[in-house]
């Protein structure tokens, strides 16, 4: 008896607020758009029986979402972006972690802890530092104008540019820790023993320490590509009215147009893209647990 | 122990750089006399003070508080809950299922959490407001406690809770008095990762909440939207002040607690 109301609980929360939530959002995504409150018309009504509802069905929403091109850029613009910025990420955050494993014991506590202090910091001020900054009377373009390197202001805000320094600054630490946990854990022997062998530097960090850290490198990129696909925060403060990202599509689409079946239509796809990072994530996740047994 | 190189010097150095120029930036601006925040005018308190009167963003404070303590108490409980279930539990009808309902919320987009909590809440005829807000972030936030606390669950040893029940304590006296305990500093990070998350939290709290009840970020990112203001800085101030003395108080304590625990273990041994 005790046993059932401990799996009860949290798992009849879940249902209610997590699976049935979906479940509406399907449902949703399959009725008409309607000028009323809720503003859908839906298809689905248990008085008429699930029949009725399958021969009403349509995919409506789903062929809007193919013709009119805005959606099917966001898509693609949205993994370009994830995809561009999980690269340069990953470029920032491997010297770190390789930095960070290689630096003196006592040391390392200190340093992961000021990887970890910015993770806790509000999310939201963190992207808003980058305003002041990147605005063309800004702190970096008055430090250029200052040496000399520009004369006129550059327009960085509200362009790309800004977006993806912004997805780097915030995920920097999901990128760093998992490799640094995966080069902690290396054997430094290994390494001299390619070195020994006749192995440059630079071609044992190729053959060696790349290949094994790779567990941390496939952990770390997708804890920043799954995220940063659906991102909103970012492109609507950092990005410019040519950024397309689909989680601000699909934002508008729900605070400016009223549309909610065509957001849901565009959260279920998104959530169909994302299917295939996730199993991926877990598949890597699975075989490095199976690694440290 | 080999040295560390110039590289690893170098790339450390511009890495932490990136991570704090722009928080120090941020900081020094909040204390600009001149409203234009990129232009320096001397010191001065004064956003400071216009914060304090400033009523919208104390009211703002006071619901992100209430809902950041709410949903991360309920959390922990149910979030520690599903952690025993999935490390303990055995086999059980939907296991898989469940075990998938604590994983998805962790990787979900939260514009679409949020989009689907709002339909859920608009279909049940729920008012929007702070209960609508604490369950949203109860739900996200108990799946990051469940991560934290079966990550220590599982290298907990089984054979101490074992020797509880053989000398006589029954299931939940042997989880309160052995169990909890040793858990208890992944129960208690697992509190704060949920209140902060909970505190952070712009996107599911914009989809979830009504015009009763405005949270913090909600109020940072409408202010924010028209641009940079010194009024803001001051309240990021304060914001990162308060985390970094969090942060490190609460490390600091772990590794006290962390020395204590192997001089306890090494008395052990030699006795």
């Amino acid at each position: 008896m005790r046993r059932f109301t401990l799996i009860a609980v949290p798992y009849l929360w879940l249902l209610a607020l997590f699976l049935v939530p979906f479940v509406i959002v399907l449902k949703i995504s399959l009725s008409d758009v309607a000028v009323a409150r809720p503003p859908y018309a839906p298809h689905f009504d248990w008085a008429t029986g699930i029949w009725a509802f399958l021969s009403e069905l349509d995919f409506e929403n789903f062929t809007w979402l193919t013709e009119d091109d805005l959606y099917w850029k966001a898509y693609l613009s949205s993994l370009k972006i994830a995809f561009v910025s999980t690269v340069l990420t990953l470029l920032v955050g491997y010297p770190m972690a390789y930095a960070m494993a290689r630096a003196p014991q006592e040391w390392r506590a200190t340093l992961m802890m000021l990887v970890i202090l910015p993770f806790w910091t509000s999310f939201l001020i963190r992207v808003y530092a980058w305003m002041g900054i990147l605005s063309n009377e800004g702190f970096l373009n008055q430090f250029l104008m200052w040496t000399g390197m520009i004369s006129e202001p550059l327009t960085i805000l509200n362009t790309n540019a800004a977006v993806y320094i912004g997805i780097v600054y915030t995920y920097l630490p999901f990128m760093i820790l998992p490799i640094y946990a995966a080069l902690e854990r290396l054997d430094e022997s290994l390494i001299e023993a390619a070195e020994d062998l006749g192995c440059s530097r630079f071609t044992a960090f190729w053959l060696v320490t790349i290949p094994l850290s790779k567990t941390g490198i496939v952990a770390g990129s997708f804890l920043v590509f799954i995220p940063v696909l659906g991102e909103f925060v970012i492109p609507s403060l950092l990005g410019g009215s040519d950024t397309l990202m689909i989680g601000k599509v699909l934002w508008e689409e729900f605070f400016s147009n009223r549309d909610w079946p065509v957001a849901s239509a565009v959260a279920v796809v998104l959530l169909l893209i994302l299917i295939i990072p996730i199993v991926l994530f877990q598949r890597n996740q699975q075989k490095q647990q199976e690694a440290e047994q | 122990m080999r040295r560390m190189s110039w590289f690893n010097t170098v790339s450390l150095t511009l890495g932490f750089a990136f991570l704090y120029v722009p928080m120090l930036i941020l900081v020094i601006y909040s204390f600009n006399e001149s409203k234009l925040v990129t232009v320096w005018a001397g010191f001065s308190t004064k956003w400071y003070g216009e914060l304090i009167q400033n009523e919208a963003f104390l009211n703002a404070a006071w619901v992100t508080i209430k809902v950041a303590v709410i949903s991360s108490t309920i959390a922990t409980v149910l979030g520690t809950m599903a952690a025993y279930v999935l490390v303990r539990g055995g086999r059980f009808m939907g296991r898989t299922l469940f075990s998938g309902m604590i994983y998805a919320p962790l990787v979900m987009p939260e514009v679409i959490t949020g989009l689907s909590l709002l339909l859920l809440f608009i279909g049940l005829g729920l008012d929007r407001g702070v209960m609508t807000i604490v369950l949203a972030h109860t739900t996200f936030s108990m799946c990051y406690v469940s991560v934290v606390v079966s990550s220590r669950l599982v290298t907990f040893d089984r054979s101490l809770e074992e020797a509880a029940l053989d000398l006589g304590c029954s299931p939940s006296e042997a989880f309160r008095l052995v169990t909890l305990p040793i858990i208890a500093p992944a129960v208690i990070s697992g509190w704060l990762l949920a209140f902060t998350l909970s505190l952070d939290d712009l996107v599911i709290a914009s989809f979830t909440s009504g015009p009763a009840a405005t949270t913090l970020p909600i109020k940072i990112y409408s202010a924010v939207r028209l641009g940079v203001s010194p009024e803001i800085n001051a309240l990021s101030t304060i914001m990162i002040a308060i985390v970094t003395v969090g942060v490190i108080t609460a490390s600091l304590v772990n590794k006290r607690q962390m020395v204590r625990q192997k001089r306890d273990e090494q008395a052990a041994e030699r006795s």
